[in-house]
């Protein structure tokens, strides 16, 4: 697997870590869509696993499975097979209800088009995350206020997205993630829709949530802007993982430190 | 914020909003004056059975209604009816069609209903000018005055004729309609006989039957029932129940009313349905997002019912509001429309059962959501 022996440089470079438990675990993960003979095999065998405060990045051109991986690791999606875990829990024969559960319980999403409520303002579209989750009242909207004010929107509250620029309206989007303290953010291309600025902006804030707040963040992008704020790079081709980065401690920016042709394996 | 998201997800579309509430306010007030209409029809049918102070009613075999007792009966029922065990007073009365000429010409159909209200029978209801000993005068009768212009006299003291002989106007009631369109006009009983030309008899159309207190009155009909022959027991409920039927059902009125008031649910459903469907499409997105977010089924389900309750609210309380206009205007009509608290409470229930009703073309479609499609926006 190359996150191992990608892992290790560094590791002769640096002074050894303990090695956290990984919060998302997906092992030999395939996806077939379609059915007969218009089957697609999206997902080839993926092995991916997530850490806490790290941020990490999903690379890969259009049509490599970035987003389906990335639909089965938020339990949006459920692989044709393979074994996916996700805060200790299996998901393999859960319901749609009881994944919406664990999605509710540990992952926050953060999405290309934002995906706010047009009709709530800034405040009321992170409200919701935690009304979904059963909370409500003062402390709830005291905490969507917090969370805020954390990604500099403390002056939008009434807001609607209508009226937030492009980078705000993802920041908004950012907090409803975070706001119920998951465990795991997903985000599907968070700068693609953003200019330079604001998306630098939300990279920054997606690496603080990251390495600040412990959480494990994968962002799926093919945006090469994103690269700096990256603790670890991992490729996706035609369904597989074919390489992985880390960065280095110390570094600005993710050097490759190895590359694992798992299609040639495959073939 | 599920009421929040409801609203401004309703409020959004002000335009839809309005298509909705015209539907659900025309479909309310279809069913109002269907309903109306039929508690209406139904109180005039009635009117005079249930003012009538009597336990049971006897009547020629077939009579179908207060107005249709068919033959005249004679002393024999009467006298056979008083020797009954636990039969306190049997009164008779006279109910006829007969015809009706105007002074200026013309004529038209009428129900003479003679009766000696000191008896304790049937008695003109809501007598709004004179009293009971005016219409006691010579010729005199009591009309309604809703029915003057049909009758062709202006009011009190004016004349007419009925068969042969002459009435003249001596008192006026006031809201006793005829279903039949047919009025009402009241008068002491030997006068009713001479109009419908049984004078100097006997004969009354029905005998009005109490009994002693205490007494069971299933048991006295049967006893009436071994003595008489040829005529029908009947208690005032059956006999109330036996008129609705005949005008209401087997004229095929009430079926059409009541079939009105089913397609104005229908076509308020239809219109609620289409619109919160189409609401809920366009709004599948945010559907879709909240699956993402981990919101139950459940969670979106109330969100898309309170949208149909508070539609269904707001469109009550406008068609309420128009229903009652009607209700007003239709007052001094023939054919007054009821609305009572029970027929508004009714309404009420049956526009919240409509809107999540049609609630569930929409729970359909976010039940099929998949949540991946909020990658793919």
């Amino acid at each position: 697997m190359t996150r191992k022996k990608s892992a290790a440089p560094a590791a002769k470079e640096n002074k050894p870590k303990p090695k956290p438990e990984p919060v998302l675990s997906a092992t030999n993960i395939v996806k077939e869509l379609g059915r007969g003979a218009g089957t697609v095999m999206a997902l080839k065998g993926v092995d991916l696993r997530l850490v806490p405060g790290e941020l990490t990045l999903l690379m890969g051109p259009s049509g490599s499975g970035k987003t389906t991986l990335l639909s089965i690791l938020g339990c949006i999606m459920t692989p044709t097979s393979g074994e996916l875990t996700v805060a200790g829990t299996k998901t393999a024969g859960l319901s749609p209800d009881e994944l919406a559960v664990l999605r509710r319980d540990h992952i926050g999403f953060i999405f290309q088009s934002y995906n706010l409520f047009p009709t709530l303002s800034a405040l009321e579209n992170v409200r919701i995350a935690l009304d979904v989750r059963g909370q409500k009242g003062y402390e709830a909207a005291r905490r969507c206020e917090e969370v805020l004010r954390e990604v500099g929107l403390g002056h939008r509250l009434r807001n609607f997205p209508g009226n937030l620029s492009g980078g705000e309206q993802q920041r908004v989007a950012v907090a409803r993630a975070i706001v119920s303290s998951p465990s795991i953010v997903l985000a599907d291309e968070p700068t693609a829709a953003l200019d330079g600025e604001n998306g630098n902006a939300v990279m920054e804030l997606l690496a603080r949530i990251a390495h600040e707040q412990g959480r494990s963040v994968l962002a799926v992008t093919h945006d090469p802007r994103t690269l700096p704020y990256a603790d670890r790079v991992v490729r996706i081709e035609d369904g597989l993982i074919v390489g992985e980065e880390r960065r280095p401690e110390g570094l600005d920016a993710p050097e490759i430190t190895d590359l694992t042709k798992r299609r040639k394996a495959h073939a | 914020m599920i009421f929040t998201l409801a609203f401004r997800n309703l409020f959004h579309d002000r335009i839809r909003l309005a298509v909705t509430l015209v539907g659900i306010l025309f479909s309310i007030v279809l069913v109002a004056v269907q309903l109306g209409l039929y508690l209406g029809a139904s109180r005039m049918i009635t009117a005079n059975i249930d003012h009538a102070d009597a336990d049971l009613w006897i009547m020629p075999f077939g009579a179908k209604s207060f107005e249709d007792g068919g033959l005249l009966m004679g002393t024999r029922e009467r006298h056979q009816a008083l020797a009954t065990p636990g039969v306190a007073q049997v009164t008779p009365l006279v109910v006829r069609f007969t015809e009706w000429r105007k002074p200026a010409g013309g004529s038209t159909r009428v129900v003479v209903v003679g009766t000696d209200a000191e008896d304790g029978a049937v008695k003109p209801l809501s007598l709004k000018t004179g009293t009971w000993e005016d219409i006691k005068a010579p010729d005199s009768i009591a009309v309604d005055e809703t029915y003057l212009k049909d009758l062709g006299v202006d009011g009190i003291g004016d004349t007419a004729q009925i068969g042969p002989s002459r009435v003249k106007v001596g008192a006026l009631t006031s809201g006793v309609r005829s279903f039949t369109q047919s009025p009402y006009v009241y008068t002491p009983l030997s006068r009713a006989r001479s109009l419908v030309g049984a004078e100097g008899s006997d004969l009354a159309t029905f005998h009005l039957v109490k009994v002693y207190p205490g007494q069971d009155v299933e048991q006295v009909r049967t006893n009436l029932l071994n003595r008489l022959e040829g005529a029908e027991v009947l208690t005032t409920g059956e006999f109330h129940q036996r008129s609705l039927r005949q005008w209401l059902f087997r004229t095929g009125a009430g079926v059409a009313l009541i079939g009105g008031a089913l397609l104005g649910i229908l076509v308020g459903t239809v219109i609620v349905a289409q619109t919160l469907y189409s609401s809920t499409k366009d709004h599948i997105n945010e559907f879709a997002t909240l699956r993402a977010l981990g919101s139950s089924s459940g969670y979106i389900h109330k969100v898309i019912l309170t949208q149909a309750g508070l539609s269904a609210v707001i469109g009550y309380v406008l068609g309420m509001v128009l229903a009652l206009l009607i209700v007003l205007a239709s007052q001094s009509t023939p054919l007054p429309i009821v609305m009572t608290p029970q027929l508004a409470a009714g309404l009420f229930t049956v526009t919240v059962f409509m809107c999540a009703i049609s609630a569930v073309s929409a729970i359909v479609k976010v039940t099929k959501i998949d949540p991946a499609t909020v990658f793919s926006r």
